[in-house]
């Protein structure tokens, strides 16, 4: 819990993100162009993407995702620190 | 193109007791201009885009403004 | 329901420790136009409105929580170890007095959140201009938080949260399009 974040995990959390940032900003899109074809396509892209980006981060940093992400022992939800205090 | 700033010259009285502020200027930004989204835009890339805050270079608007746009002011 | 994900929608950086940025910023936590505001308001809103419309009430308030977030961090990093001293010096004795560090839902002026700020009007014209003024105003309350701040990082977390609103209204602005039900017969751009 006091332990302080390496460098790599602010690397690694700034490219999910950006990842993310742009599954925000496609999903307003898509919101009120639900036709886009081509958009969906990228949003599908990088919903995968993300989940990938996700699935290593979370093995080194431990579970971003509340209900979703999988648990080491002890319980590993509140022993990282939360995104306020970083 | 269309500026995102403007400027007006308020009425100014020999009574007024501060330094008179010559121009003053307000902020008109892209989404009055845009309309509704065209499909197919330039994007910015993931990274880009998180630091401009927006993924479409239509919708940026610096503030404040560039220092060219910060010195047509004076 | 909600799932929470523990990261900020933004890396939010501060660089000094100025508790006097965080008095202002509090506006944007507890403020009429604030992220707290927005988020109630639009997701309050979903239950009376065309049902092409309501993805964007959602996805929208959902991401006004994420800044409210974004928020809470900056008045946090800005307050942290502050002595007592120094929250006097920064006109933050009033509070320190009611409420220590902990934040609180209230303006700038330290008047409290209230359910005033947010409208509801249950007609779908008039809700969505209510969005697009809120947007538009809390743009401008962005832009009056930077100018009084001189903190290069804080600004550029303000700086990301100003766009945001831009986006917003955008959406916004092509909802009310969207209920006009005249798409595809004109070009508006």
């Amino acid at each position: 819990m006091n332990k302080t974040m390496p460098p790599e995990y602010y690397r690694q959390l700034e490219e999910i993100q950006a990842i993310d940032f742009v599954l925000v900003e496609l999903t307003l899109y898509l919101d009120t162009h639900p036709k886009d074809k081509e958009a969906i396509e990228q949003y599908n892209h990088y919903a995968r993407q993300s989940k990938k980006m996700k699935k290593e981060f979370e093995k080194q940093f431990g579970p971003l995702l509340q209900y979703q992400s999988y648990s080491g022992y002890p319980w590993t939800w509140d022993n990282t620190p939360w995104p306020w205090q970083v | 193109m269309y500026s995102l700033v403007k400027y007006y010259h308020p009425y100014i009285s020999p009574f007024d007791p501060c330094p008179p502020m010559k121009v003053k200027s307000y902020r008109t930004p892209p989404n009055l201009y845009v309309g509704f989204q065209p499909p197919s835009l330039p994007q910015f890339s993931p990274k880009e885009a998180l630091f401009h805050g927006t993924l479409w270079p239509i919708f940026y608007s610096p503030y404040p403004g560039s220092k060219k746009e910060e010195m047509k002011r004076e | 329901m909600w799932l929470y994900e523990k990261k900020l929608q933004y890396p939010v950086r501060v660089s000094q420790c100025n508790p006097r940025l965080a008095k202002f910023l509090i506006e944007q936590y507890g403020g009429a136009d604030g992220e707290l505001a927005a988020a109630l308001r639009y997701l309050n809103q979903r239950y009376s409105i065309p049902d092409k419309v309501i993805g964007l009430l959602t996805d929208i308030g959902t991401e006004e929580f994420a800044h409210l977030e974004m928020i809470a961090t900056m008045v946090y990093k800005l307050t942290k170890d502050a002595t007592p001293e120094q929250l006097k010096e920064a006109g933050l004795a009033p509070h320190y007095a009611n409420h220590d560090k902990a934040l609180f839902y209230h303006n700038a002026a330290g008047n409290p959140w209230t359910a005033e700020y947010i409208q509801a009007k249950g007609d779908p014209i008039a809700d969505l201009y209510e969005d697009i003024a809120a947007e538009e105003k809390a743009r401008a309350t962005y832009q009056w938080i930077i100018n009084l701040s001189d903190d290069p990082d804080l600004n550029d977390g303000l700086k990301f949260l100003r766009e945001r609103e831009i986006v917003h209204s955008q959406r916004f602005r092509e909802a009310v399009e969207i209920l006009k039900e005249e798409q595809g017969k004109k070009t508006f751009f």
